[in-house]
């Protein structure tokens, strides 16, 4: 978090650093606690089973937020995220790692910001790509 | 849509009506279990030494506590002054911009909107998608951030 990333680092086709999540039930629970979802689709099995599903899946929200947390991560103190958005496709599996993953796909100054544009998703041990989004976040000059 | 369309004349004239769905003070309690629950050890929501030396000069909240079922006023249907002809509903995903930091002491109101309605024909049957927005604004009237959302229900 002490790294300070500026816009002239930044590269098209640049990596943003993933973020592997583990999960289990006992997150699901927190998440619901500290979210005030207590939707039982995400931490409770034969409920999830009910509603047709394989098992309990990670709130979609939960999952914003590990990609949130990828880029606050990156972009440090000085950066700011403008925009985000996410289309939540495919299930995450409670108990199976969750990967946030993201790539630069522009980077532009305008209205005065250094801005960079990147796609985000995430991926499950498989690699089969889930939640899939845009950002575009605006960092600090080196100058 | 002609006369067998499930979207109604009160959800109609309900698109365009802002209204109030929440109000949270942001407590450093809250921001704590949060952040504790995600994992996200950034030292910008937790550590207030840290914190006073970055240019916000205290702690923040991390921008997807506004995502969060407190922040958006409870269930879909608080945001539904309207009966709902479909009620089983699934998160699409929605876009966020973010304006200013919310801080520890924040109060902030969440305002909903529809902006949409329409129909399809899904896999599970007719399905009514929700389009709308929800406006953050905190203690001092500033827009914080802003949540564009689609709900489908089937």
């Amino acid at each position: 978090m002490a790294s300070k990333l500026f816009y002239e680092d930044v590269e098209i086709n640049m990596e943003v650093p993933p973020l592997t999540k583990e999960t289990s039930t006992r997150l699901s629970v927190l998440w619901a606690g500290a979210s005030g979802d207590y939707d039982p689709t995400h931490y409770d099995v034969e409920y999830a089973k009910s509603r047709a599903l394989p098992h309990s899946i990670i709130n979609g929200r939960l999952i914003v937020a590990f990609i949130m947390e990828m880029m606050t991560d990156w972009i440090g103190s000085r950066g700011w995220i403008n925009k985000l958005q996410c289309e939540l496709r495919g299930m995450h599996i409670v108990g199976e790692n969750l990967i946030c993953r993201g790539k630069v796909v522009g980077k532009y100054i305008k209205d005065g910001q250094q801005l960079v544009e990147c796609e985000i998703w995430t991926e499950d041990p498989q690699g089969e790509r889930k939640a899939r989004g845009t950002a575009v976040v605006s960092l600090p000059c080196r100058s | 849509m002609g006369e067998e369309s499930l979207i109604t004349e009160e959800m109609r004239a309900s698109i365009g009506k802002v209204f109030q769905i929440a109000v949270n003070v942001v407590e450093r309690g809250m921001l704590k279990r949060y952040v504790e629950a995600i994992g996200d050890t950034n030292p910008l929501w937790q550590d207030e030494e840290y914190a006073r030396k970055t240019e916000y000069g205290g702690i923040i909240a991390p921008p997807s506590l506004v995502a969060t079922i407190y922040m958006r006023g409870g269930s879909m249907r608080n945001s539904m002054p309207f009966e709902m002809p479909l009620k089983r509903g699934v998160d699409s995903g929605a876009e966020w911009e973010f304006y200013k930091p919310i801080r520890v002491g924040d109060v902030i109101v969440t305002l909903r909107k529809w902006t949409n309605f329409y129909e399809k024909k899904g896999r599970l049957g007719p399905m009514i998608f929700y389009i709308g927005e929800l406006s953050f604004i905190n203690q001092r009237g500033e827009l914080v951030a802003i949540e564009r959302d689609t709900h489908a229900t089937y």
